[in-house]
């Protein structure tokens, strides 16, 4: 388990690597930054001036090597627009998206498994059609519209929840929270029914599906001979065995939902990580942009060391095939 | 118009019936489309930035709510020679953190605005020196005579000295790593009526109301709140839910959606912006056309046959929903030097257009590239999108390449020439005066001189040069206007650029909010009053 | 003699489960329809569209923003009325459907292709090869489908001229949409194969001497089609959704040629104005289409399973 543990760790920082150099490769292509931080009547020569300043004629390699070397120890230099060091703005904006993501989380998983089991305990009944059937319409809408259309209905004709923005938020040292406020709780529910409803679809779909194939396999038909009761038999050994693909599936979806929450929170206007990633693509803010690939690939970095460890304690075959 | 003296007068009457002092919290909250990217007023010369902290800092002088230049920190000032002018400076003024207004932070503030860092550099150059005669008295000499310097004025705010060497900020904030991190960046110390109490770049910015204010204001607001909100949609919306008590810019066609809703309303009027057309008529041979050899532009009839094919009534009414001005002349109406009867558009003949291209030796037409911003100016891909359908009729083939702001102004403005050939900009002259658009639209393009810089498709004429250096330093208003008209009269009868329309202002205001709508759309809060 | 196999061919097929079960489901046999008319109503648009809304000649501004035909100031020529520009509508969805079809199974096909076969060999190689593999997707996975496109996409304007991208954006926009849903194959292609591989009968098949590569396409590939086949379905739906989101961040086909996503993007601006035919039919269309392709989807994983007969 611990040499186990060592080489993944290995792997888990030669990965971070080769992203921060895509991250920062990639974004050398990205539009001319000086066009963005100057104003209309800036001259030529200030430009060059300025351009020199900022290392950009450096090669490759020394600027790729200062960006790696400094985001190691979590400095991302300064955001071209705003002048305030990336890490600070990203440390203001983590919670937020944080938040999000782990309430739209919990919400998937809450609502998913428990529909995936009975949709498939019960294929014929009528909720389970109409969730399947709602299910489908919820994966056929882009997040865009769904958001638009929330706030459409709840914002502007019933005037129940608000549109946009995080509400009151309180602040506990180095952390906002918008858990403990009304107007800060309310602000949550159209973003993370947004953000959620296709992870929620997915979860439930997923569990469905892989219930079915437990349930006609040979040790489940045997269980039932052996007189074990529906509810020890559905939920002690089919669900279980169906959490193989499902924690997969949920732990990269978990990072996605960071990732996704781009859309919802350029909707919602939600003062997040996403947020800032899209408005520094169109400001072509170049250390934002690579702060947070960097920071994504992170999280996926590290949620993924943690679906493999729960691999191996969910499916004891894992444990001997890993020998061979 | 209409609309926005009622607004005025009710913001009046207002005022006149709070007149006695109601020390009553009103908080006003806003959202606008970008966002305040930073505090120092010398970091970005942006309208909005700069708008915003005009709430904040001052300069020495104020637009009022008509754009008239007022006093604000100097009471008075006269022309003591071509190039000298003197300004007596207001007493008893107090900065935010108490400090006292002298001739010295103006100075001071000049030279940072002209110094390392600074985006306000163009302004600045504007002013060749200062002289300190005493505390409240200061000279300013300009490289030439300028009879608009208090235009520019407007613009160059004042900070306070001792502040800003107490806290290492004696240069602009900018994009230099080792002057990162500028204390005037997140901090601010000005004169102006409001401070910031809070600033989170991107999210939040609130202003309370500064009981030190030297002036007094029509408004009755002690706390506003700025959001930024990017999505059009997003931003209706909160509106509509009751969220925000104004929001700007508001799509044209959800006026009517705002007419319908209740408690809030559009809140409309012509922007001092002209949006035009423009085309490369420099290069012997077009960049993006399938005519190789020659430059169709540099043939008048072509340009003609431009725009004669345009239909700017029907971009109006479907387009812009009603809601914009066609021109026929590069500057608007609020515009010093506007000229009422050269402003009727190009006349709207497709079979006239059709037979000045045959005569140009296209009749077929040809192919030419179009850039076009999608986020910059009020329906601006949609403008574009009924150009290319319109040239299509008269057998001119337009490729579309519309693109967000960042990316088009880089392809446009490219540096060493500028890659279009056909293309849409809009402009407001910053000093509301119709010389800034001679000497940065319509001037043959000389980077050295800083002239037509954004002339992108060089057009140029040797005369209209020569007038425009006259009209830069001619005192005399008459002579002056009359060069003016006499320069936009060969412009417009060479064709050499295309103008389409005035866009309109467009915001969105909760009811029993006053506001003043500045034809700069600039949001002024010392007219927001709320009842 | 080709023939004769032709028709065996058939009668095979005929015989087959999948045709009876097929013929026992009406959902299936509806979505089948539904999508097929889709299909050829997006690849015919050229011929059976009513107006070409890409010739700018024929387009006039002054027929922007109508109502559909039955409504009030609705006009016969324009069914489902005009959107912003005065292109008709029910002409727009054939060609958007058509661009979005192209996207969605090209990007499909490319990542399905790409994902299995690395997943195959991933789990049934194991070792360093699977790791390496396992390696390259963690990477890949650091930056979700949005992401991916994004990079791609902005690394593709930084490269070409603005107007070499506009021109070449649709395959930009297949080829980043389709790089980005390959891992989501192998890992589950992997995942089914570490447990089948383990299993009695390809043991057995392994003992007795048969080669990997046999034993991947006749013992492994049809139990792990499956989960590929609801995957599959899934990602077409993702696929065309990505698009339109692309379209709303500012990413996707240019709006001179727009697909599905784009419509409803540009629609969307006119929601909140009344105007809703400009975003509801294509929206609708979109909906129904990925509906119909995903019931179809479910009933084929039922169909294909052997477990499930």
């Amino acid at each position: 388990m611990v040499s186990f543990l060592f080489k993944r760790l290995l792997q888990s920082i030669i990965v971070m690597f080769t992203v921060a150099l895509i991250a920062f490769s990639m974004f050398r292509f990205v539009g001319d930054p000086i066009n963005n931080m100057v104003g209309q009547d800036t001259s030529q020569e200030e430009r060059d001036e300025l351009r020199e300043k900022l290392g950009l004629n450096d090669p490759f390699v020394v600027q790729f090597l200062r960006f790696a070397g400094n985001a190691a120890v979590g400095d991302f230099g300064y955001s071209y627009k705003y002048k305030i060091p990336v890490s600070e703005m990203i440390a203001e904006r983590m919670p937020a998206t944080l938040e999000l993501a782990f309430i739209s989380a919990i919400l998937s998983l809450v609502v998913g498994i428990p529909l995936g089991v009975y949709t498939a305990l019960r294929r014929e009944g009528i909720l389970s059609k109409i969730a399947m059937a709602m299910s489908l319409v919820g994966v056929s809408l882009p997040t865009f519209l769904i958001g638009i259309l929330l706030i459409l209905f709840f914002g502007v004709v019933l005037r129940w929840l608000p549109t946009f923005g995080r509400g009151d938020v309180v602040e506990l040292g180095f952390w906002t929270t918008g858990f403990l406020t009304k107007s800060g709780i309310l602000s949550l529910i159209l973003p993370s029914i947004t953000l959620a409803l296709f992870q929620l679809t997915l979860i439930m779909r997923l569990v469905r599906a892989e219930m079915l194939e437990v349930l006609r396999t040979d040790f489940i038909k045997f269980a039932k001979a052996r007189g074990l009761p529906d509810r020890a038999v559905h939920f002690k050994h089919a669900l279980k065995n169906t959490l193989v693909p499902v924690i997969t599936i949920t732990g990269l979806q978990l990072g996605s939902l960071i990732a996704f929450a781009i859309i919802t929170e350029s909707v919602f206007q939600w003062p997040g990580m996403g947020l800032m990633f899209i408005q520094a693509i169109a400001d072509v803010d170049i250390p934002i942009m690579a702060a947070y690939l960097v920071l994504i690939a992170f999280f996926f970095v590290l949620i993924n060391m943690i679906v493999d460890i729960l691999y191996y304690a969910v499916d004891p075959r894992l444990r001997t095939s890993d020998g061979s | 118009m209409k609309l926005r003296h009622g607004i005025l007068a009710a913001a009046a009457a207002a005022t006149f019936a709070f007149a006695a002092p109601v020390v009553k919290a009103e908080t006003f909250k806003f959202a606008f489309q970008g966002n305040l990217s930073s505090l120092d007023p010398h970091s970005l010369n942006e309208t909005f930035l700069l708008g915003s902290l005009n709430n904040v800092y001052e300069g020495l002088v104020l637009y009022d709510d008509n754009l008239a230049v007022i006093p604000a920190l100097a009471v008075s000032w006269e022309i003591i020679e071509p190039t000298k002018w003197k300004f007596n400076l207001r007493k008893g003024v107090k900065f935010h953190n108490g400090n006292d207004f002298t001739a010295a932070d103006v100075k001071f503030s000049w030279e940072r605005a002209i110094g390392e860092g600074s985006d306000q550099i163009a302004r600045a150059s504007k002013i060749k020196s200062i002289e300190i005669v005493d505390d409240y008295t200061v000279i300013l000499e300009t490289p030439a005579p300028n009879p608009i310097l208090t235009a520019d004025l407007v613009n160059i705010y004042i900070m306070d000295k001792e502040w800003s060497e107490e806290n290492k900020t004696t240069s602009a904030t900018s994009v230099s790593a080792d002057n990162s991190g500028n204390y005037a960046n997140l901090n601010e110390n000005g004169t102006g009526p409001f401070k910031v109490d809070e600033h989170k770049a991107d999210v939040k910015t609130i202003f309370s109301k500064y009981d030190g204010y030297w002036g007094t204001m029509p408004s009755n607001v002690t706390r506003v709140e700025f959001t930024p909100i990017k999505e059009a949609a997003t931003r209706v919306a909160a509106l509509i839910s009751g969220e925000l008590d104004l929001v700007y810019p508001v799509p044209v066609q959800d006026w009517k959606r705002l007419d319908e809703a209740k408690g809030v309303k559009p809140l409309a009027g012509p922007e001092a912006r002209t949006i035009f057309l423009g085309m490369d008529q420099g290069r012997d041979e077009l960049l993006h056309s399938n005519i190789k050899g020659k430059n169709p532009f540099k043939d008048i009839r072509v340009r003609q046959a431009f725009a004669h094919a345009l239909n700017l009534d029907a971009i109006k009414k479907k387009v812009m929903r009603g809601a914009a001005t066609p021109a026929g002349l590069m500057v608007a109406p609020q515009i010093n030097g506007f000229i009422p009867e050269l402003n009727t558009p190009y006349a709207y003949d497709p079979a006239k257009s059709k037979e000045l291209l045959a005569a140009a030796g296209y009749p077929d037409g040809f192919e030419v590239t179009m850039d076009c911003p999608n986020d910059r100016y009020v329906n601006d891909e949609k403008i574009c999108q009924a150009v290319a359908s319109m040239l299509a009729k008269v057998g001119v083939k337009i490729d579309l390449l519309a693109q967000t702001k960042s990316k088009y102004f880089g392809k446009v403005l490219k540096d060493g020439g500028y890659d279009t050939s056909f293309y849409l900009l809009g402009w407001t002259p910053g000093t509301i005066d119709a010389e800034n658009v001679l000497s940065s639209l319509i001037a043959c393009k000389k980077v050295e001189a800083n002239a037509g810089l954004f002339n992108l498709g060089n057009y140029c004429n040797p005369k209209v040069d020569a007038l425009t250096a006259k009209i830069g330093s001619e005192t005399d208003q008459a002579k002056r206007n009359a060069m003016i008209k006499e320069a936009f009269t060969m412009v417009k009868d060479e064709v050499g650029y295309l103008p389409l329309h005035q866009q309109p202002l467009s915001w969105g205001v909760r009811d029993g909010v006053g506001v003043n709508q500045r034809a700069d759309n600039v949001l002024d809060f010392r007219y927001v009053v709320i009842k | 003699m080709e023939k004769a196999v032709e028709t065996s061919r058939l009668d095979r097929f005929l015989d087959s489960d999948i045709w009876h079960s097929f013929k026992g489901n009406p959902v299936a046999i509806v979505s089948l329809i539904i999508t097929l008319i889709m299909v050829l109503s997006a690849v015919f648009a050229p011929f059976i569209a009513p107006h070409d809304p890409f010739d700018l000649m024929k387009i006039d501004i002054m027929d922007s923003s109508l109502p559909p035909s039955w409504m009030e100031e609705g006009e016969a020529r324009f069914l489902l009325g005009t959107d912003d520009q005065g292109r008709d509508i029910l002409s727009t969805i054939m060609y958007g459907a058509r661009i979005s079809l192209t996207v969605g199974f090209a990007s499909v096909i490319f990542s399905m292709i790409v994902g299995i076969t690395l997943g195959l060999i991933s789990g049934y190689a194991g070792g360093r090869v699977d790791a390496f593999i396992m390696r390259v997707a963690d990477i890949q996975l650091s930056f979700p489908a949005i992401l991916i496109a994004l990079l791609i996409d902005g690394v593709a304007r930084g490269i070409f001229s603005s107007e070499l991208h506009s021109e070449i954006s649709l395959y930009v926009l297949i080829f980043a949409i389709g790089i980005s849903g390959w891992v989501q194959y192998a890992r589950t292609v992997r995942g089914s194969t570490l447990v089948e591989k383990n299993k009695e009968y390809v043991q057995a098949a392994r003992v007795i001497g048969i080669r990997p590569g046999t034993i991947l396409r006749r013992h492994i590939l049809p139990n792990v089609m499956g989960p590929v086949m609801v995957i599959a379905t899934i990602h077409l739906a993702v696929a065309v959704i990505t698009e339109a989101t692309l379209s709303f961040l500012g990413v996707g086909v240019p709006p001179t040629t727009p697909s599905l996503g784009t419509l409803i993007r540009i629609g969307n601006e006119y929601l909140f104005s009344g105007e809703w035919w400009i975003t509801i039919f294509p929206g609708a269309t979109l909906l129904i289409l990925v509906l119909a392709v995903n019931l179809l989807g479910d009933w084929l994983r039922d169909a294909l399973n052997p477990k499930l007969r």
